[in-house]
């Protein structure tokens, strides 16, 4: 028997829009996991670059833990198992979110119920667990780029008399981050593929409404196929955008 | 009073102790060059006057101020005292105009405009004005390690430092740098140069010093030196480098 595809049915109707609802969770989660990721980042590898002693093991300590253990259990401890250890007042406040979302509401054509809900304390944990976990690889890269900035351009700058503040920001940094955008963006796009294990917690992402189309309309090669088409889009705009950036601003550096 | 005054200078890696005890004055305007093997502390000895080295014993006078005292602010200290590396050292994502301009302006504060002038005048003063808007990665060794002097130069330093600045420069291209400083010296610069440059040393030089294994252990002017070193040491090094 031939399988007679339907694509029309799976961009169209309710499983498109569930499409939608799907890509623009992705989109969220993952942009809000990227910024904190980013900020993450930063902060542990500030810390591990101090001579304070505690500051460095405790960074080293995070990037170990994040990096050597799987996603998906860090998904459950931080939905499942972080709830115990918290305050109720931080509790309270995570279920608090569910409900500043404005209700129903119309998007791309779509009428949305707000089932698919941002903040909900599910799509909390997960965007935590992400970005937390990405921080520990984005904190490494950093330093890597860090460190391959020869020492001698600290020296240099020192001795003209800049302060490190100043040599780290005028003469070492712009070196480093030019380095550094590659291993970022392999990070980030690493970010929004792993956001489809949100799934796990019933966010309504995009995997999730794949998931949910061959279900409920049995277009599972369908519905796969265009999810795998939507991130690998996503993908590569975000790869083409940073690069193209990277060019224009950052790669006047010559050696 | 000397420009600087250097007494009783110990330092020590570890248990390697690589400065015994230098004591050294240079007068303003006064050319002195430093020579002796490598490993002999030369290097680390000029290093220690703007502090790129710590020292454990000893002071270092700078214009009348010990380097070391607490109401010296170590970046102040520095933009007085201008410092040329072996390696040069230049910024490799900035033109080598700003790579002049950059302590001038976010050091002293001194307007864009004001310091573009400066550092374009000191270009030209070491013959590379026209390559202003180039990156380091654009010049010849030579050519940047005159960027680099200008570098130096740019916060009007009352001292530059020369660390073994021709030592990493193909031979075509030691002179262009040697000119630099030579017409640097003969402004009245003061200027502390490590260098096996003889010629260099007899034109300009008012006192060589021989160190090895962390001492003083010659000095005298650079004529009596070349001809007739006194120790048995310097006898024999500069027999190896001539």
């Amino acid at each position: 028997m031939q399988y007679q595809f339907n694509w029309i049915a799976t961009v169209t109707g309710e499983p498109g829009r569930w499409l939608w609802e799907g890509f623009v969770t992705t989109l969220e989660v993952s942009f809000i996991g990227i910024v904190f990721a980013m900020i993450l980042g930063i902060v542990i590898c500030v810390l591990r670059m101090t001579r304070f002693k505690p500051f460095v093991w405790f960074s080293v300590a995070y990037t170990e833990f994040f990096r050597n253990t799987p996603l998906l259990v860090q998904i459950f401890f931080w939905y499942f198992g972080a709830g115990v250890i918290l305050p109720d007042s931080i509790n309270d406040w995570i279920n608090q979110l569910y409900y500043w979302f404005p209700g129903p509401f119309t998007l791309g054509g779509g009428e949305y119920t707000g089932e698919w809900m941002l903040f909900s304390s599910e799509s909390v944990s997960v965007i935590i667990a992400l970005a937390v976990y990405t921080s520990a690889f984005i904190a490494e890269e950093l330093r890597a780029g860090i460190f391959s900035i020869p020492k001698n351009q600290l020296e240099a700058s020192r001795a003209t008399g800049l302060t490190f503040l100043q040599a780290y920001r005028f003469v070492i940094m712009p070196q480093a981050i030019r380095i550094v955008v590659p291993p970022l963006i392999s990070q980030f796009l690493n970010l929004i593929k792993n956001s489809s294990l949100a799934m796990a917690l019933g966010v309504t992402e995009l995997t999730y409404q794949a998931t949910q189309i061959e279900s409920y309309h049995g277009l599972a090669f369908e519905g796969f196929t265009v999810a795998t088409l939507i991130y690998l889009a996503i993908s590569l705009v975000v790869s083409f955008a940073i690069n193209m950036y990277n060019k224009h601003f950052m790669l006047q550096v010559k050696y | 009073m000397a420009m600087i005054e250097v007494n009783d200078l110990h330092k020590w890696y570890g248990d390697f102790h690589v400065l015994k005890g230098i004591n050294e004055s240079v007068e303003q305007g006064e050319v002195l060059v430093i020579c002796g093997p490598s490993g002999s502390g030369k290097s680390t000895f000029i290093r220690c006057i703007n502090r790129l080295e710590e020292y454990q014993k000893g002071t270092i006078m700078f214009d009348g101020r010990d380097i070391h005292a607490p109401e010296v602010n170590i970046n102040t200290l520095r933009s007085e005292i201008g410092i040329v590396f072996q390696q040069f050292n230049l910024y490799p994502h900035l033109t080598v105009l700003k790579n002049v301009t950059l302590a001038p302006v976010k050091v002293k504060g001194m307007d864009k405009k004001a310091a573009d002038e400066l550092g374009l005048q000191l270009l030209h003063r070491v013959g590379i004005h026209d390559q202003a808007h180039k990156y380091p990665a654009e010049l010849s060794g030579g050519q940047q390690q005159r960027v680099a002097i200008a570098r130096g130069l740019a916060m009007e330093p009352k001292v530059m430092l020369f660390d073994e600045p021709t030592s990493a420069l193909d031979p075509e291209m030691i002179n262009e740098v040697l000119n630099v400083m030579k017409d640097l010296a003969r402004e009245g610069k003061t200027m502390l140069c490590v260098t096996h440059e003889m010629g260099f040393a007899r034109e300009v030089a008012d006192r060589v010093i021989f160190m090895d294994y962390g001492e003083v252990i010659e000095q005298n002017t650079p004529s009596e030196f070349f001809k007739n070193p006194q120790h048995e040491r310097s006898q024999q090094f500069l027999k190896e480098i001539l």
